[in-house]
């Protein structure tokens, strides 16, 4: 995305591409993407499965298996190196992971190792990174534990996984993941998994946990109700791409991509009059491999116009201060019909 | 009924009662009378061969050529050998030979069989290739004839044959280990080892070797018997235990001209080989079931 400001972001990954080859062909995950983080803030990365979302946040810690993947150009810019010019596994990615970012993954029942205790696995980042002993590295984990609302935590800090519930588990990852501090948490689908009263409880102690050690928070979901209150800007993401990106209100209140108001119809809202009918996305989310060259959304668009499918895949245009969109159609008439709806 | 309802609402208070892994394991390994068995056997053969010192009525190298061949008595309960030599004390100490070629050689085959099954299944590419290949060549011929083949090139000896057998039962360790290797790499909790910043190795011995070894722990039992039992076949061949040592394939090898007139000198220590493998395959069959995952929580 091109940046009007000069100021360094905190995070600034410019134009990613990963792909994977698979045998029915090449299968573009990540076709070009940008986006930045700063520090303090809270971002949304929307989209719906098969996207590129988390294949976004695995690219910039260098996690995607190899082969078949492979992150084929790009660069992902924190504290002023690029960390694609370092090893997927030598000691200065090592050092990023965990440490300066941490993962939250969307499985809190198979995230964690079942044949290690609690402790030992907290423990374990900490040894890692901030070279604890053993004795001094069980005593934070208590302490971790305890910040991220663990009954007992004392007695619990022994207990397997298999002892805990789902989402118990996540909130041991999201002590797991802080445990060193690091400059930006990553929650990769963080309450997918979970039952809808665990997940208000876990993005509100998500929500305090960044402020409380002064870290950025990305949100990686296919619900925009969960980064709604949350997150201070939000892009969205679809077959590879971003295709909108702006502050949560420019999202909500102005979406000017087709796709980005097709996701807004479908989830229901409290401040609404009873009765509204959702109205899901037609069709089905393209199949990555052969993707034409036109607008990937092309096939589900009501309001495609004659360009679109004449030219290739808009890029991404300025809409004004930090929202951009990457559509044809001229948007802002169809945004009252939205309303009116 | 106020009553009644209290204690209901106190069975819901409580905490269910956990049925930990290990008493599950407990119970499942020793309810069945044959496992019991094979430990009896197992634990008397590990007495057996720590005390042979004291439990041996004689020497078992100690001739005695005046009285060879002797029939079973209340002074020789067994018989003695050709030599003279008391056969009850020999199986006593040859216990022992048969113990530490058992342990040992599993033990060496375990460390570098699962060691190249860790490393070719986790890296995967061509560290999998020549590993497996090379792996596979081995598995190509017959265990006892590698070891046989291996025994003959470095001569006889208790080292020599622990060296072959150890080396002739790599492949099933590595094959095993890189089949759980492939297949655990792909849990979440690999890749949340590695976004916590854990190198390879990390990831490899303390993420997916603990999660790997159950079907392995099985695999090790049961091979001991089939080490004790090679072995014996080494022994029987010649190509084994030095003489005068005492191990048992050899002193069946030893007696069987005689298995007409002196069946006990084959008979003896042929029943102690087979008790011992007997016991080592019930004990593996034990562990495998009380491992299974498959019964989780029927008990």
């Amino acid at each position: 995305m091109v940046e009007g400001d000069e100021m360094s972001h905190l995070l600034e990954v410019s134009n990613l591409k990963t792909h994977f080859s698979t045998e029915a062909g090449l299968v573009k995950a990540v076709d070009g993407i940008s986006y930045y983080i700063d520090e303090l803030e809270i971002i949304g990365l929307v989209g719906e499965s098969g996207c590129g979302k988390s294949v976004s946040q695995l690219s910039t810690m260098q996690l995607i298996p190899t082969p078949p993947g492979e992150i084929v150009g790009g660069e992902v810019i924190f504290e002023g190196r690029d960390l694609l010019k370092y090893p997927a596994h030598g000691p200065e990615m090592r050092s990023v992971r965990g440490a300066k970012i941490a993962m939250v993954f969307q499985e809190p029942m198979t995230s964690l190792n079942p044949v290690m205790t609690i402790c030992r696995q907290i423990s374990e980042t900490l040894e890692l990174h901030l070279g604890m002993n053993r004795e001094t590295a069980r005593e934070r984990s208590i302490e971790l534990l305890k910040l991220v609302g663990i009954p007992s935590a004392e007695s619990r800090i022994d207990d397997y996984p298999h002892q805990f519930s789902g989402g118990m588990r996540q909130r041991v990852m999201i002590a797991m993941a802080l445990s060193c501090n690091p400059r930006i948490l990553v929650a990769d689908e963080p309450t997918t998994a979970l039952d809808v009263t665990t997940q208000a409880q876990l993005l509100e102690l998500m929500k305090d946990m960044v402020d409380h050690f002064r870290a950025s928070l990305v949100v990686v979901t296919h619900n925009l109700g969960v980064v709604a209150r949350y997150a201070q800007r939000i892009y969205v993401m679809y077959a590879g791409r971003i295709v909108e990106a702006g502050t949560t209100k420019d999202i909500f209140a102005r979406p000017r991509h087709p796709y980005t108001m097709g996701l807004l119809k479908c989830v229901p809202r409290l401040d609404e009059e009873r009765g509204r009918k959702l109205v899901p996305i037609v069709g089905l989310p393209p199949n990555l491999v052969n993707m034409p060259t036109t607008c990937a959304f092309l096939p589900r668009c009501p309001y495609s116009i004659d360009r679109c499918r004449q030219e290739p895949w808009p890029p991404l245009k300025q809409l004004h201060d930090q929202h951009y969109v990457a559509c044809y159609a001229n948007m802002e008439e169809k945004v009252g019909e939205l309303n009116a709806k | 009924m106020s009553e009644s309802r209290e204690t209901v609402i106190q069975e819901f208070i409580e905490a269910p009662p956990r049925v930990s892994a290990w008493k599950r394991f407990i119970t499942v390994f020793f309810g069945r009378r044959i496992v019991i068995f094979g430990m009896i056997i197992l634990i008397g053969l590990m007495i057996t061969a720590i005390f042979a010192n004291w439990l041996a009525p004689y020497d078992p190298y100690l001739q005695d050529l005046d009285n060879v061949k002797a029939s079973p008595s209340t002074e020789h309960l067994l018989g003695t050998d050709t030599l003279g030599r008391d056969t009850l004390s020999r199986i006593i100490y040859g216990s022992r030979t048969s113990l530490i070629v058992g342990f040992v050689a599993i033990f060496f085959a375990a460390t570098v069989g699962m060691t190249l099954g860790l490393v070719a299944g986790y890296f995967g590419g061509w560290t999998y290739s020549v590993i497996m290949r090379v792996i596979d060549a081995l598995m190509a011929f017959p265990m006892i004839l590698l070891a046989l083949t291996i025994a003959a090139l470095l001569g006889g000896g208790l080292r020599n044959i622990v060296i072959a057998l150890g080396i002739s039962m790599i492949p099933p360790y590595a094959r095993l280990m890189c089949g759980q290797a492939l297949h655990i790499k792909e849990n979440d909790y690999v890749v949340a080892a590695h976004a916590i910043g854990a190198g390879n190795w990390r990831v490899m011995l303390r993420h997916i070797a603990p999660n790997a070894f159950p079907p392995l722990i099985v695999l090790m039992t049961m091979m001991i018997g089939a080490a004790i039992l090679a072995e014996a076949g080494l022994s029987f061949l010649g190509i084994g235990i030095d003489p005068p040592g005492a191990a048992w394939g050899a002193m069946v090898s030893e007696g069987y001209r005689y298995l007409l007139t002196v069946p006990v000198l084959s008979f003896a220590p042929g029943i102690a080989i087979m008790l011992v493998v007997f016991a080592f395959n019930m004990v593996g069959d034990g562990l495998r079931d009380a491992l299974d995952p498959r019964l989780r929580g029927t008990l």
